[in-house]
């Protein structure tokens, strides 16, 4: 089997918040142009690596390594001494969607995407044709265009999350719980949505709890626990294994429809 | 030991730490014999009275980690509380007894409402707002001048035995005149020294302890069960009190109170000052720091003439180093101790002794 | 890969044009105090004519607040970093106007109005010159080494306000001096009944100019977007690639520029200059930030007017209570919205 060009790798990332060991030797690979999941129970690191990839947490030991360049890890300091920034990270073309959605509230709706597209200076710089296509996605993203985002519901603010990461071509997105607190229809209008994201063939690290969701998007998947990825390989794999799935998340497949 | 019993068990843990503050007591306690002159008894009674209210303070910012500047209020308490009794009933120990009680009283209850205020808002909120309350009270003070004396104080008589003019030998002795002022002094240097071994008791209490719980993370100490309300309110009430004990003996001392004299926003940069270049939570830092400061204050602008002179003719050079400008060059030293010596000269030293 | 339907100019100008569903409700309660404050200070005044001019002299006086405090308010709220030097900018800002008013004595003796507007925007482009370039040394020596203490930033900078004020009576000497009102901005100009002092004028519109001015840059620009965006979540703002550090140093100079605009205007205000200037407006301004919800330049605004209003009417009918006043709105003002009247959500 060829396998995909890994676009991002860690291998054996530790991460330190303050006192606490976080992250005890992470390793896993994500290809290129695929849905990779990032599953395990609450407290199992799926954050705390995203955000370590992302800059916002320093790896004290390990590398992580996107498109060929070191970004994190000891060793990535490098000419200046010091570990890429998360803005720099950002501008390699990773966008990151967090757990609270990071949406500015007193912003409205217009300013938080115009804020995402760094290309675009003002609103009328931004891309007709992908605003289209996201509004066409997320339709509640047009009906609230001039509102403050913090009057969106839940479920609408994951959409203008989402829909900020995409708003311009991103070569990696990371996407931490979207589903979480969601009502089971705007679940499904959520994995409709990155359905097309993933036709678009860009690369998604999805860290999500929702096993059905997990399922239907993940190309392949890698498993947490404890800090540590105790299982990686092809989505189908796991799908087709409910041992494997009680095992390792405890949970069947027929307890999430 | 008795003599760790009545440190409460925080010794100075630095040889050098104990011999600078053997050798302050010891100065101080023998000041009218070893430092001829008003001046330096003068000197000597202040260091005393700040060493009070900066431990106090220590109490609040170093110990329970609150930063108000509304703590020059109740030192003006106190010393108004002499002033005001003294004016209004008499010279005599009931009228300093009921000024000194009715200011505790006031502070008790002004500490309560500020301190309880303090737990709604946060921190900064807090600092700033205690900044608004301690300039409002200052210009109440001066405004209401049929009670305090306004703008110009209140000068007052203390009772008899401490007068300057009552004498209680012919002679002097030892070079020490024996006089109400000498007893004055030895009033005020027990009691701060009284003060001061009960505030290193109360921070060496369990009490204490929890307070710096609560100071490096206050919400585990609320997991742990302690509830830092309670714990923070007596702390500010507390401290409160003992920077009222300093206000009725600076009053006690100078006969004299006005608004610049205690409620003064440069007496509350001088408390903090001293606490911060002296060290935070540590009690000892008040000591040190408050002797550096005073002295400071009246001694290195004589230095800092003879450097004058040497520059003077050097136009920006010769302003910079001005006696005039000794503040400038303690406010430099501020800000380098808190980049520098985050933990004082009493924390400096102790670190020495690690190593 | 999908095919976007292709996009319409009209389709688009109806998402991000007046056809859209209209604004949600501005909060307009708090803007409403200014009204109200005025209002009920005017049976209590008496007359129109003096109430007229107490309205007038607390608006311009709520502007230079205003101009002072917009700084203080935004560095706090961007950069979570409290200045209690602030004070220092202010200081020079009243200080250089001193030199500026003394160096072009001919153009301010005159009575004639050019001259001496021209003077006076010397004195305010200086001071909001040097207010900026001492602001960037400041940020650079004083507040940078301790981004994210709260306590130590505190301390420190109150230790850059003492260093300030010797610094300034290094220069200047200690001494008060005096700032007489040009020629041609003293007296006043009769509104009907109301006497409206001239300088007064001038005041209020420089603070409409800078309100103007701060409004269009936070609200149109990209420059202000990343502002308003990062003062509720900084972390996100970098996560979508901007570098948002290097836009702190351009505020807290923009900010400390701010400061020396309204110490200039401060002290022409007060006609007299002392080293302390700048701390005495400070508790000024940190009430007014405090009412107005630390971060927010809206509620700096309405809390500036408001301070400005209610000192000149409680100036008026009992002047010992001025400070007493200002501290009662913020209590009161802290009892209804204990975050001030615009919080900043995600604080």
């Amino acid at each position: 089997m060829s396998a995909s060009p890994s676009l991002l790798s860690l291998a054996g990332v530790h991460t330190h918040i303050g006192a606490y060991h976080i992250l005890h030797g992470v390793d896993f690979e994500v290809p290129s142009g695929q849905v990779t999941m990032l599953l395990g129970r609450n407290g199992a690191g799926k954050t705390t690596t995203l955000r370590t990839i992302m800059g916002l947490w320093s790896a004290s030991q390990g590398s992580v390594v996107f498109d060929g360049r070191r970004i994190g890890g000891p060793a990535a300091a490098g000419d200046s001494g010091q570990a890429p920034p998360t803005p720099e990270i950002a501008q390699l073309g990773i966008a990151y969607v967090p757990e609270n959605m990071g949406i500015f509230s007193d912003l409205t709706v217009r300013e938080n995407m115009l804020l995402a597209a760094r290309q675009a200076k003002r609103a009328a710089e931004l891309d007709t044709t992908r605003l289209e296509w996201l509004f066409g996605l997320f339709p509640a993203l047009r009906k609230f265009w001039l509102y403050p985002a913090g009057k969106l519901s839940g479920g609408q603010k994951q959409m203008l999350a989402i829909a900020r990461a995409m708003i311009e071509p991103r070569r990696l997105l990371l996407i931490d719980e979207p589903s979480k607190g969601l009502a089971p229809a705007i679940v499904q209008n959520l994995i409709a949505a990155l359905r097309e994201l993933k036709a678009t063939a860009t690369t998604v690290l999805l860290v999500e709890q929702n096993f059905a969701m997990a399922k239907s998007l993940g190309d392949s998947v890698a498993v947490m626990d404890d800090g540590r990825v105790v299982h990686r390989g092809p989505m189908a794999e796991l799908a087709g294994d409910e041992a494997l799935q009680h095992k390792l998340l405890g949970l069947s497949l027929a307890a999430h429809q | 030991m008795l003599l760790d019993r009545l440190f409460s068990h925080d010794r100075p843990r630095n040889r050098w730490l104990a011999v600078v503050l053997v050798a302050i007591v010891v100065a101080l306690a023998l000041t009218p014999f070893i430092f001829p002159g008003t001046k330096a008894l003068n000197v000597a009674a202040k260091v005393i009275v700040f060493i009070v209210l900066a431990a106090s303070f220590d109490l609040l910012l170093g110990y329970t980690g609150i930063v108000s500047f509304a703590h020059t209020m109740f030192f003006g308490i106190g010393a108004y509380g002499i002033a005001i009794a003294s004016t209004r009933i008499g010279p005599t120990w009931a009228a300093m007894a009921l000024g000194a009680l009715a200011a505790l009283l006031l502070s008790a209850v002004l500490s309560l409402l500020i301190g309880l205020f303090s737990l709604r808002v946060k921190a900064i909120f807090f600092a700033m707002i205690t900044l608004a309350v301690a300039s409002a009270f200052a210009t109440l003070a001066s405004q209401l001048s049929d009670f305090t004396g306004g703008e110009d104080g209140l000068t007052f008589k203390v009772p008899e035995a401490l007068r300057p003019g009552t004498e209680y030998a012919a002679e002097p002795f030892l070079g020490a005149s024996i006089d109400g002022r000498f007893v004055t002094y030895y009033l005020i240097f027990v009691v701060a020294l009284l003060l001061v071994l009960a505030l290193l008791r109360i921070v060496n209490s369990p009490f204490g302890r929890v307070l710096q719980a609560i100071r490096e993370n206050d919400f585990r100490a609320e997991a742990i069960g302690y509830r830092t309300v309670v714990y923070r309110t007596i702390a500010s009430v507390a401290s409160a009190l003992f920077a009222t004990l300093a206000g009725v003996l600076l009053a006690l001392w100078l006969r004299y109170n006005g608004p610049d004299t205690t409620l003064s926003f440069e007496i509350m940069l001088d408390v903090l000052l001293i606490v911060v270049i002296g060290g935070m939570g540590t009690m000892y830092g008040a000591v040190v720091g408050s002797v550096l400061l005073v002295l400071a204050q009246n001694y290195l602008q004589d230095v800092m003439k003879i450097a004058a002179s040497a520059v003077q003719d050097v136009p920006l050079l010769a302003q910079v180093v001005s006696p005039d400008r000794w503040l400038l060059w303690l406010g430099i030293l501020f800000v380098l101790s808190v980049y520098y010596f985050p933990s004082g000269v009493v924390g400096r030293l102790r670190a020495m002794r690690r190593n | 890969m999908t095919d976007a339907p292709t996009a319409t100019a009209s389709s688009v100008a109806a998402a991000t044009g007046a056809e859209a569903l209209p604004k949600s409700r501005f909060d307009t309660l708090p803007l409403l105090l200014t009204a109200i404050v005025a209002l009920a200070a005017w049976p209590a005044v008496g007359s129109t004519s003096t109430w007229l001019t107490l309205t007038f002299a607390g608006l311009a006086m709520g502007m230079i607040v205003f101009i002072a405090a917009s700084g203080l308010t935004l560095v706090f709220g961007l950069m979570d970093v409290l200045n209690f030097g602030h004070s220092v900018f202010i200081a020079l800002g009243a200080y250089v106007t001193t030199s500026v008013f003394a160096a072009t004595l001919g153009w301010t003796s005159v009575a004639s109005l050019a001259p001496t507007l021209a003077a006076v925007f010397v004195a305010m482009l200086a001071a909001m010159l040097l207010g900026g370039v001492v602001g960037l040394g400041f940020e650079r020596v004083i507040v940078r080494p301790v981004y994210g203490q709260h306590l130590k930033q505190i301390l420190v900078t109150i230790g850059g306000a003492i260093i300030g004020e010797e610094l300034i009576k290094v220069v200047w000497g200690p001494a008060q001096i005096p700032l007489p009102l040009p020629e041609a901005l003293r007296g006043s100009v009769l509104v009907g009944d109301a006497a409206v002092e001239k300088f007064r004028l001038v005041a209020v519109v420089v603070g409409l100019v800078v309100l103007i001015a701060l409004l269009y840059t936070l609200n149109r620009t990209k420059i202000g977007l990343l502002i308003r965006a990062g003062v509720q979540d900084r972390e996100m703002v970098e996560s979508l690639g901007y570098r948002i550090r290097r836009l702190f140093v351009g505020v807290f100079a923009a900010g400390s520029a701010l400061a020396g605009l309204g110490g200039s205007l401060w002290g022409m205000n007060q006609q007299i200059v002392v080293p302390q200037i700048g701390g005495q407006v400070n508790v000024l301004l940190f009430i007014v930030i405090i009412i107005g919800g630390l971060g927010s330049t809206l509620g700096c605004l309405v809390g500036a007017l408001v301070i400005g209003l209610m000192t000149n009417y409680v100036g008026f009918l009992a002047p010992k209570l001025t400070m007493f006043s200002s501290i009662g709105l913020m209590v009161a003002v802290l009892v209804w919205r204990p975050q001030g009247l615009y919080p900043v959500t995600n604080r």
